[in-house]
């Protein structure tokens, strides 16, 4: 498709921001998709303030993206031109939001990585992922807050509703070890302490995802197998659909503006 | 939602410090963390807020409509309560 963008062979630092960016808004969009849809009203403005605070972080990371690569991409060329094999989104959030116990529970798995990762990211001699990073920690810390409190509730509430959590724990579950994943991207800025290591977040994660389960008193998945590939462009059948409706817009009248 | 599961909770905002909370609205929650949640989400989305209380709508006590007249009729007429009542001294100043 004419328009496309070619960030392929683009240095470390913008697949680094790419990936956050894609993660943010992918799951900002997801997040939206409630809209007129939530259980009460109170839930709907809260998953749209949480879906704005995520597209907010995706907007910065993509200027700064299009910014060190230089190539004139500005952040809508990025988040609305480019398919589904050159997005980088963990596979996690863009899964689909199901009922509301899956989403609850997507968000957080994801939102305990975030918090703490946004927090050491934060430190980085970066300044402008210093910046969007110190922001987008005080968010993370309270979509956390937001979802674990449903979670507890979900998980010691009726029959029905821990049935359902347990079942969106254990379908969702297999897509957290990519959290924690590093490759050949990141080695370079991990080094240079520009990224954060992944890995080295994964206790924190751990024990506060199980303080989490214990309370709500949903059993941890024993699964060991972990799914892999978003953030090299290998993603599940569900982020084409995603895109379809996300992009549709600027896609179908390319440079539209309001 | 049922408001057995889900009771009414009274929104009380404070926007300033130095000011008093106000009551904002109300929202329905499960439980006390939940309202609080709520209540940020939903009325501090345009900065408002240093502080937020919520309360039980069943906890407040409310005065009947229907006997206004007894409770708020008698001091209509008691214009001496209102400072502009009074005529104040040239000598004065203003206050």
């Amino acid at each position: 498709m004419s328009g496309t963008c070619e960030t392929a062979a683009a240095a470390p630092l913008v697949d680094y921001a790419l990936r956050l960016a894609d993660t943010a808004l992918i799951l900002g969009h997801r997040l939206s998709e409630w809209i007129g849809h939530a259980p009460v009203l109170e839930e709907e403005l809260a998953l749209g303030n949480i879906a704005l605070d995520l597209i907010g972080e995706a907007r910065a990371l993509y200027s700064y993206a299009g910014e060190v690569e230089g190539k004139g991409h500005d952040e809508d060329a990025l988040a609305y031109r480019r398919d589904a094999g050159q997005f980088r989104n963990l596979l996690l959030v863009e899964q689909p939001n199901g009922d509301f116990a899956q989403t609850i529970v997507r968000q957080v798995l994801y939102s305990a990585f975030a918090q703490p990762f946004w927090r050491a990211l934060a430190r980085s001699p970066d300044a402008t992922l210093a910046a969007i990073a110190a922001k987008a920690e005080k968010e993370a810390a309270y979509h956390l807050r937001h979802a674990g409190e449903w979670l507890i509730r979900l998980g010691d509430g009726t029959e029905e509703s821990h049935r359902r959590a347990q079942a969106a724990l254990d379908e969702l579950w297999p897509y957290a070890g990519e959290l924690f994943e590093r490759d050949a991207v990141e080695d370079a800025l991990v080094a240079a302490g520009i990224a954060v290591d992944p890995a080295a977040l994964r206790p924190e994660w751990e024990k506060n995802v199980a303080d989490l389960l214990a309370e709500a008193t949903l059993r941890p998945p024993a699964s060991s197998w972990m799914q892999s590939g978003g953030r090299r462009g290998r993603h599940s059948e569900h982020l084409g659909h995603l895109l379809a409706t996300m992009q549709f817009l600027q896609r179908s009248y390319p440079g539209a503006s309001w | 939602m049922s408001e057995k599961s889900m009771p009414l909770w009274e929104v009380f905002i404070r926007a300033r410090n130095g000011l008093a909370h106000r009551h904002v609205g109300s929202v329905h929650a499960a439980d006390a963390a939940m309202a609080l949640q709520a209540a940020r989400d939903v009325y501090t989305r345009r900065g408002e807020g240093l502080s937020i209380w919520v309360v039980p709508s069943g906890a407040i006590t409310a005065s009947d409509p229907a006997e206004k007249d007894m409770m708020f009729e008698p001091t209509g007429s008691k214009i001496y309560r209102h400072p502009t009542f009074y005529k104040v001294p040239d000598d004065v100043g203003n206050m």
